[in-house]
């Protein structure tokens, strides 16, 4: 039960609330995560998984409902706002730029320069970014090959390892995981596998989120389960079993 | 290095086409035509190719971003027109006519992005209601007539230096600004990051809107300075200067090897799409082929190119 430490949460979300439309896809949420915590989220499709991180992350704001970090009240307007916070996201989907290289995704937003700083007009570093990018792939111990490849012509672990490595770059207090594996192979799986739990050791709090349910099972500390926008479940996973998780889930005792 | 992985490292934005067919095209015109190399022949097809260049030029890094400008040819003529119009009527100076020009230009760049990137219209229909708003100010800034007969320092700017057209000159010279800026700024990385995947890249911080914002006010820039070139070659702004010039623009960069879907492409091989268009025109003149079957030609070049360029998947796997 490492990173349970009994203490204050690192983040939490308190009566969390969000519309689309007509649509109450998140009603009265809380969620919280202490520093080298591993939480499991999960739920069935539209249970407000992907809403819940979302606004974790910043991509939205809640309706209601509020976030508190360290124990202050945030808000945050942009994932900038987030990532500022030391909330960093590696999405499902939408994680790498495939027209672009392996160092310009993991620096993406955060390019060193030459000269100019942080302006627009500012001129790349892009040696420091090729050797940046090779050293901190090697820590992850992940071969990439040809750093100069596009990412879309990367396999699915290889682009997974990519978004990591642009994440940790950063280095977070808390990673959000939104089905890191779902693209993978049974071997890349179990690389992304042990890098959570790599993470945990360095007191960075996960928010892990798969529909395979014994992945979550192998790494989570705890367990939260949403659905239809409530939260049904919220239990340490060695007192939670895989059947009683998918009751829960899907509801209808 | 593996010679496959090194080709196709060359050819990734695309360069290798449009150079081969630029090369093509002036084997062909040299063998039809013994007019076509002369010294003449080419200042003159460097001077055309200026104002179509300059024009893709904003326009391939509109479309790197994912979007399209349908209003350059239109911002072209109400600068050009504001630049004449303040030197003849207003009685302006040179420096600052062609400054109100080309502030024009970027006023009405501004104006498409903020349409695009913070009310959110496709930039389509922006670009096209940009369009006919600039056509429509030019007809009512000049009445209709073209306003002509500038002061001789105005048309130097149509002149030569040494062997070069100055028109050319200038183009180029924003060429190299504008490719440097592609690759080595961060800004270029953006362009191409949100012509790539633009919600991914808004999810890391980028902010998207800001770059948008920029490339089209730098394609209205280019545009203005299109139509400050078009004025002093023609010694005359015409109300009707520049129509059409946007599908041009597109066509060279399409040509080019910028991929309308955006994050595919550069400012080398849309300068290349450029002087294929021009010298294709050129041809087509030597071998005195009429203007209504220029058009046929220059619809079938472009057909043909875009097929073969979307033979591969969209980001050259």
């Amino acid at each position: 039960m490492g990173g349970e430490n009994g203490g204050r949460p690192w983040v939490e979300m308190r009566g969390i609330h969000k519309w689309f439309g007509g649509v109450h896809a998140l009603k009265g949420v809380d969620f919280h995560v202490h520093r080298g915590e591993v939480v499991g989220l999960i739920g069935d499709n539209g249970a407000g998984k992907s809403t819940l991180i979302k606004i974790l992350s910043g991509v939205f704001p809640p309706d209601k409902g509020e976030i508190v970090v360290e124990g202050r009240k945030v808000r945050f307007r942009s994932p900038k706002d987030a990532k500022e916070h030391g909330i960093e996201t590696v999405y499902q989907e939408l994680a790498l730029v495939d027209n672009l290289d392996v160092p310009a995704n993991i620096f993406l937003g955060r390019e060193p320069a030459l000269v100019g700083g942080q302006s627009l007009m500012a001129l790349l570093n892009k040696g420091r970014m090729l050797r940046e990018a090779r050293a901190l792939l090697e820590r992850l111990k992940v071969n990439i090959g040809d750093l100069n490849a596009l990412a879309g012509e990367l396999s699915g672990g290889q682009r997974q390892t990519v978004a990591i490595a642009r994440a940790l770059y950063r280095e977070p207090k808390l990673l959000i995981m939104d089905e890191p594996t779902a693209a993978l192979a049974v071997q890349e799986t179990r690389k992304v596998l042990d890098l959570v739990r790599k993470l945990k050791e360095r007191d960075i709090g996960v928010v892990f989120i798969s529909h395979t349910l014994q992945e979550v099972f192998a790494v989570a500390d705890r367990i939260v389960i949403l659905r239809k926008g409530e939260k049904v479940g919220d239990l340490p996973a060695d007192e939670l079993t895989i059947d009683e998780a998918v009751k829960l889930m899907v509801g209808g005792e | 290095m593996d010679p496959k992985i090194w080709l196709r490292r060359i050819n990734r934005n695309r360069v290798l086409f449009p150079l081969g067919a630029l090369a093509l095209l002036v084997i062909v015109a040299a063998s039809l035509s013994p007019h076509f190399l002369t010294p003449m022949n080419i200042k003159n097809v460097l001077s055309q190719v200026s104002i179509i260049a300059i024009l893709a030029a904003g326009e391939a890094c509109v479309i790197l971003t994912g979007g399209i400008d349908l209003s350059v040819g239109a911002v072209l003529a109400i600068s050009g027109s504001v630049t004449a119009v303040l030197m003849k009527w207003a009685g302006v100076a040179i420096p600052l006519a062609v400054l109100g020009g080309l502030g024009v230009g970027v006023l009405a760049g501004a104006l498409n992005g903020l349409m695009v990137a913070w009310v959110r219209i496709p930039s389509f229909i922006a670009t096209l209601a940009m369009m006919a708003v600039a056509r429509g100010g030019t007809l009512v800034l000049t009445n209709g007539r073209p306003v002509s007969g500038f002061l001789k320092s105005f048309r130097a700017i149509a002149g030569y230096a040494g062997p070069l057209p100055l028109l050319f000159l200038i183009t180029f010279g924003v060429y190299v600004l504008w490719q440097l800026a592609l690759s080595h700024t961060r800004f270029g990385r953006y362009v191409y990051a949100v012509g790539g995947n633009e919600t991914g890249t808004r999810f890391v911080g980028v902010n998207v809107r800001r770059v948008k914002l920029l490339v089209f006010i730098l394609a209205g820039l280019c545009a203005a300075i299109g139509g400050v070139m078009l004025d002093a070659r023609l010694n005359a702004a015409y109300p009707t200067a520049g129509e059409g010039y946007e599908l041009d623009a597109i066509a060279a960069a399409v040509l080019g090897g910028v991929s309308l879907s955006g994050g595919v492409g550069s400012l080398v091989g849309t300068f290349f799409g450029a002087l294929v268009m021009t010298v294709l025109g050129n041809i087509l003149n030597l071998l005195k082929v009429g203007a209504f079957y220029q058009y046929i030609a220059k619809g079938l070049i472009l057909a043909v190119a875009a097929i073969s360029l979307s033979r591969g998947i969209k980001f050259a796997k």
